[in-house]
């Protein structure tokens, strides 16, 4: 199934979903991207590229770690956590953008550009061009310039411009937009770092390329470190880049459930969630340069989302993700706010692992359904990244009175 | 409508045609009432209505901002239809759609295409659309002898704009510069340059927008292009100078076309 994934009937589409819907003036970049993309595939020193320098430079591969005491606490399935969390800037993020960095330097541009929700694409890209001595401009919803002011502090320390999207809703989508919009007239020396397995063709299918390292790597090591394949494997879906990466690892094996879960946000009866697929409420369109499920009214103007996440707070999904639901290959399901917050809690307290609001969604999953299961099967959940950036999301949502007044005290000596 | 020989047509007495642009729902529908009005006095030769999106990718900063306010001040697509009813039925100007593919997909390709030719349009310019994705909707649009605009770019390769002269209808319209609506002034050589490839092409009429100004800018294209098309000169028009304004800039224009 995994190869004939990307063995097209047409061009970058996944069953009716994907295919390359933008203005003309970007058809020759998207061209020429998809030749050096194809040619480096082709090229096996560039995969070993690729390995060497995740393992020397973003702790690759990442372990899996069994969690005794949350499992125990449920008593049905045993639970493990692959620990993208671990990876360099924090989250799975750096695969992709470690990966198009070696695309973008064998395409000899000098510059790159990056849209960002929660921040940690925006700071894997910063760090990447700071690597590889690139110019790096990101560009990010003014709304999650607050959300996620940390992030952004990074990104400028590290050497990239950052730019407020006030556009729109001036979240994720907007800036994507932005992305398209500068590299429309900047394309002969910038290479626009998507951080997502969406938006038009090629990129679908290169972010997927890079991030299923996640999901060759879990097989093995479930396989050396229990014996067996996972019963289920979970993910957490924003626009869906871990989950497939993850996912792309088990699709050949069809006793392994794959489980994506989307941000149910005040719950799915609210409308202030972000669910396309989960939430029964996305309906196919086209934008943002790809077919996919989309939150949109009537007309095919998009939706105001809502998620505790500024990653998972997107209106469309994966083309990738689109089909494999589609064809019954994944199911998905949502997490709320709540459950989430609620999760996290139990992760810190038993684990003692700080994980991102984001991934915390699958394992909200993973504990709802692990109590049917028997104690002999196994599940595998993404843990895409680390909670650190969200220490004022997280208070808030917790209600930590001393944080605040910790705040309180910094403002006033500044 | 023969798009194409209107367009020829009307250059007998003319060097250059002037397309015009108005958002729908910006400023208000009201004003875009008086815009079209003032279009017509002007003797404005095509204008676009353009649909708002909440998504417009190819759209500039100041076009991007004027669809979110015409989507927050609730204009519907039943607004934007009844707008060009009454303006192609009272206005001589051409009329033609320009909007984003999702807008046409949910409405449908076949009562798109029926609705946009009950309101008088002669075609339209869908911008996200490429040429491989048209293939339903084009069929929709020329059962009812609308055409389908299409973009040729400085960026394309020669064998990109062979195939674009190929499927080309009604005119070609050709980006005079890089990059999206309303960012940059000035004028280069190569765009001249272009022109002159896009004219080995395509045999129909040649369009130029994406940057023009000012009544200089149309004037340079004389015996280069037939079409001046002028969009965020005219929204900036407005929104510095009111309808006195927006009025001082189409006439400068529609008298830079002899």
């Amino acid at each position: 199934m995994l190869r004939e994934l990307f063995e097209f009937t047409r061009p970058g589409y996944y069953g009716p979903f994907g295919g390359a819907f933008v203005p003309e003036i970007l058809h020759t970049t998207l061209q020429e991207l998809q030749q050096a993309f194809t040619c480096a595939q082709q090229d096996p020193a560039f995969w070993e590229e690729y390995l060497q320098i995740m393992r020397s430079y973003s702790c690759r591969p990442t372990p899996i770690t069994f969690l005794e005491n949350l499992s125990r606490e449920v008593g049905g399935a045993r639970i493990y956590l692959k620990r993208e969390d671990l990876n360099h800037t924090g989250a799975h993020k750096a695969n992709n953008v470690m990966g198009q960095g070696l695309l973008v330097r064998r395409m000899g541009k000098r510059r790159v550009i990056a849209e960002t929700g929660a921040g940690q694409h925006g700071v894997a890209t910063a760090t990447m061009a700071a690597r590889l001595g690139l110019a790096c401009r990101i560009y990010m919803g003014a709304v999650d310039v607050d959300r996620q002011r940390p992030n952004v502090f990074w990104m400028q320390q590290l050497g990239a411009e950052v730019i407020p999207v006030e556009a729109g809703q001036a979240t994720l989508k907007d800036a994507l937009n932005e992305c398209l919009r500068d590299w429309a007239e900047s394309m002969a020396d910038t290479h626009y770092v998507i951080g997502t397995v969406c938006g038009p063709h090629p990129f679908p299918q290169i972010v997927a390329y890079f991030q299923q390292i996640i999901g060759q790597e879990s097989r093995e090591q479930m396989l050396a470190q229990t014996g067996q394949l996972p019963r289920s494997v979970y993910a957490c879906v924003g626009g869906g880049s871990n989950a497939t990466g993850m996912f792309m690892g088990f699709l050949d094996d069809p006793q392994v459930e794959l489980v994506g879960v989307e941000a149910g946000g005040l719950g799915l009866a609210s409308g202030e969630h972000a669910a396309r697929i989960a939430g029964g409420g996305g309906t196919v369109g086209v934008a943002q340069g790809y077919k996919t499920f989309f939150l949109q009214d009537e007309a095919g103007q998009m939706r105001h989302t809502h998620s505790v996440s500024a990653g998972l707070d997107y209106i469309g999904v994966s083309p990738i993700l689109a089909h494999l639901h589609q064809i019954g290959r994944v199911r998905f399901q949502a997490a709320t706010d709540a459950e989430v917050v609620e999760a996290l809690r139990r992760l810190m307290r038993r684990e003692g692992i700080i994980g991102a609001l984001e991934s915390v969604h699958a394992l909200v999953g993973a504990l709802r359904d692990a109590g049917s299961m028997s104690p002999e099967d196994t599940i595998l959940v993404n843990l895409s990244g680390r909670g650190d950036k969200d220490i004022f999301t997280i208070a808030e949502a917790l209600g930590d009175a001393e944080w605040v007044e910790f705040l309180r005290r910094k403002v006033a000596d500044a | 409508m023969n798009l194409a020989a209107h367009i020829r047509q009307r250059l007998h007495d003319r060097r250059i045609l002037l397309m015009t642009h108005v958002i729908v729902g910006y400023p208000s529908l009201e004003i875009n009432w008086q815009m079209l009005d003032a279009m017509a006095q002007a003797d404005v030769d095509l204008v676009e209505l353009q649909m708002p999106f909440s998504e417009p990718i190819a759209d500039g900063p100041a076009f991007a901002r004027a669809c979110q306010q015409a989507l927050e001040n609730h204009t519907t697509l039943e607004n934007y239809f009844e707008l060009m009813d009454r303006s192609a039925a009272r206005f001589p100007m051409v009329h033609l759609m320009m909007g984003y593919y999702n807008v046409v997909l949910q409405y449908g390709h076949e009562p798109f295409s029926a609705r946009l030719a009950a309101a008088g349009a002669a075609g339209c310019i869908i911008p996200d659309l490429p040429l491989e994705e048209y293939g339903e909707l084009l069929a929709a649009l020329n059962e009812r002898e609308l055409q389908a605009v299409q973009l040729m770019t400085p960026t394309n390769t020669l064998r990109r704009l062979e195939t674009i002269g190929k499927a080309a209808q009604g005119f070609v319209y050709a980006v005079a510069r890089k990059g999206v609506t309303g960012r940059r002034s000035e004028f280069s050589p190569e765009v001249f340059e272009f022109l002159s490839t896009c004219r080995r092409y395509s045999d129909l009429p040649l369009g130029v927008g994406f940057g023009l100004q000012s009544e200089a800018h149309l004037r340079q294209l004389h015996g280069h292009a037939d079409i001046g098309i002028v969009g965020s000169a005219l929204l900036h028009a407005w929104e510095s100078g009111g309808l006195e304004g927006y009025r001082k800039l189409l006439y400068q224009l529609a008298a830079a076309r002899f």
